[in-house]
């Protein structure tokens, strides 16, 4: 059985309408990259919407032109827990990202100089409210269901609040209703080290034909850190060195030094990702917190939400840990909503809503699959591509 | 209608139609399902099975992956949350029954505990006889691998109902098909090997 969705050409929805943001600024137009997959149906109830990470972009499953494989490629496809033979799949690059949609590497309309950090601030709300518009352009009505893992996940929560008819399902994992001060913390020493570094710039690195390397891969490196275990770091690499001996200088000794070099060197250069893009990210999770305009009560802010819930956790994530997904569930069970919760045993860390696992794929399928039965005329749409 | 085990046809005689009710150790929620589609309730089912969760999410059920024994229901659900608190033969394999048991009164106006009798005839005569700890076939483990780490007689359970100040409402005490007898009537302690509780705080 053919389990991939082969080559997948992107899509581009240009917004010729401005966009008030939280901020107070003004997007005049903007650009949001997207990829589909599977078909819309009929009365265009199939459609599902996945929000992407902080490094993520629109290109979640199937391969792009250059043989990349889509970065959740595993649980998106058909056959898979999200199964395109049913289910019309959506992913936008977030506004202010750098793979495609409008962010601060594209060019201001206003001066035809490229933003740089000129861009404004944009919030998860600003989000939601762009793929608002990609939904109409789309012409849905309801999604049957959001899924969003980490950052993506809470966009899915802001959906749920800020348009809470236009969703049947929220499947929100590997998230937090915000984030914790050691979050923010991490997120600002992350920042610090991209603009600390000399091709910085100010942000106009892209002006001086620079790329700020160094301080993206520190970046990275800490962020990378952050989404492993301790644990599966000690089965994973332990203490092992790369030469048999120990060399008593500062070089990359131990495996899992390099290890980290290379993720971070991955990501400054072959990914490309802009650093600007990078410092938006981390500002707009640091600003997300739905209920603060509600008195900071998660109960009351979620009250209005009317999708039903399926909220996942996983054991060793320590950057949104279980106990961040209880906070949510609670405030659900307050609102006696419809909500399932499962809490994955993995080593992964917060890596692990991305990695294979037969207990997060199981609970997954089983949900979908009560999406799948209450789809009109299934069989219809249930042939193999 | 579906089929459903004896114990749990006993147990939904108990239910009101549309209450509330949460299910503690829901397993693949068949109890549960079965209460939503015959009585209309509304509710959510616990279970730290992994596997369970996953054939609960499966019928369309609310189920929360959570253990027992961390106070999980309390740091959830505020007080009187619940119509019923339904825990089926779990009692027994938590660390704290009698904490659990507070916990389960405080989010719910009435309990439905069901568990296994170690009072009946023949634990106490494997006891008196062998010198052993008894294996039957509702009990089949070794002392030293059971999941039953609190076994109790119906006259402990009750005893500690009186301790807390609980009213137990209804009892039923069945055998091991869920049958009842006249003898189970008149001595449940010697010879009934389940026992269903209804239990409510003294008004």
């Amino acid at each position: 059985m053919d389990q991939s969705l082969g080559v997948i050409t992107p899509e581009l929805l240009q917004v010729e309408s401005p966009l008030a943001l939280t901020s107070g600024a003004v997007l005049p137009r903007y650009d949001l990259i997207y990829e589909t997959y599977g078909e819309l149906n009929a009365d265009a109830s199939n459609a599902i919407l996945i929000c992407h990470a902080l490094s993520g972009d629109h290109h979640v499953a199937g391969e792009d032109k250059n043989g990349k494989v889509g970065w959740w490629n595993g649980y998106i496809g058909p056959g898979k827990p999200i199964d395109t033979n049913h289910f019309f799949v959506v992913c936008s690059n977030n506004l202010g990202g750098c793979s495609g949609s409008t962010g601060p590497a594209s060019i201001n309309p206003e001066t035809n100089k490229v933003y740089g950090p000129d861009f404004p601030m944009v919030t998860c709300r600003d989000w939601v409210h762009s793929q608002n518009e990609l939904r109409k352009h789309l012409g849905i009505e309801q999604w049957a269901a959001l899924v969003g893992g980490s950052m993506g996940g809470m966009q899915v929560l802001q959906w749920a609040i800020d348009y809470p008819d236009k969703l049947r399902h929220a499947l929100v994992i590997a998230a937090a209703p915000k984030l914790s001060a050691q979050n923010i913390a991490f997120n600002a020493v992350a920042r610090s080290a991209i603009m600390s570094d000399p091709d910085f710039h100010d942000g106009r690195f892209i002006e001086h034909g620079t790329i700020p390397k160094q301080g993206l891969a520190l970046a990275r490196m800490l962020g990378h850190l952050t989404y492993l275990s301790d644990d599966m770091m000690g089965t994973k690499f332990g203490r092992e060195l790369r030469e048999e001996e120990l060399q008593y200088n500062y070089g990359p000794q131990f495996q899992v030094e390099s290890y980290l070099r290379y993720q971070g060197e991955k990501f400054a250069t072959k990914q490309n990702f802009d650093a600007n893009t990078y410092l938006l990210m981390t500002k707009a999770l640091d600003y997300f917190d739905p209920a603060a305009e509600y008195g900071h009560d998660l109960s009351k802010t979620l009250a209005k939400a009317t999708a039903q819930f399926l909220v996942v956790s996983f054991t060793s994530d320590w950057r949104f840990s279980p106990a961040r997904s209880h906070e949510i569930v609670k405030a659900l069970l307050d609102n006696d909503a419809n909500v399932s919760y499962a809490e994955v045993e993995s080593q992964h860390g917060h890596d692990a809503f991305l990695l294979p696992n037969e207990h997060y794929e199981g609970v997954f399928r089983a949900y979908m699959q009560k999406l799948v039965d209450v789809l009109p005329s299934t069989s219809q749409n249930g042939k193999q591509l | 209608m579906s089929h459903i085990s004896p114990e749990f046809k006993l147990i939904s005689d108990w239910i009101t139609p549309n209450s509330r009710v949460l299910d503690l150790g829901c397993g693949d929620g068949e109890l549960l399902k079965h209460l939503i589609d015959t009585y209309s309730i509304t509710g959510y089912g616990m279970e730290i099975d992994p596997n369970k969760n996953i054939q609960a999410i499966e019928k369309g059920l609310n189920v929360i992956q959570s253990d027992l024994n961390n106070h999980d229901i309390c740091e959830y659900f505020d007080e009187d949350s619940f119509d019923f608190v339904i825990m089926t033969q779990a009692l027994q394999v938590v660390s704290r029954p009698d904490e659990l048991l507070d916990d389960m009164l405080a989010v719910g106006k009435q309990c439905i505990i069901t568990f296994p009798n170690f009072g009946h005839w023949r634990m106490r005569i494997q006891l008196l006889t062998k010198g052993r700890m008894p294996e039957t076939d509702t009990l089949p483990y070794h002392w030293y691998d059971t999941p039953n780490i609190h076994m109790c007689t119906f006259n402990d359970f009750e005893d500690l109902c009186e301790e807390k100040g609980l009213e137990v409402v209804a009892r039923t005490v069945v055998n091991a098909q869920h049958k009842s007898s006249f003898g189970m009537r008149i001595v449940p302690n010697w010879l009934g090997e389940v026992a269903l509780y209804k239990v409510q705080k003294k008004s």
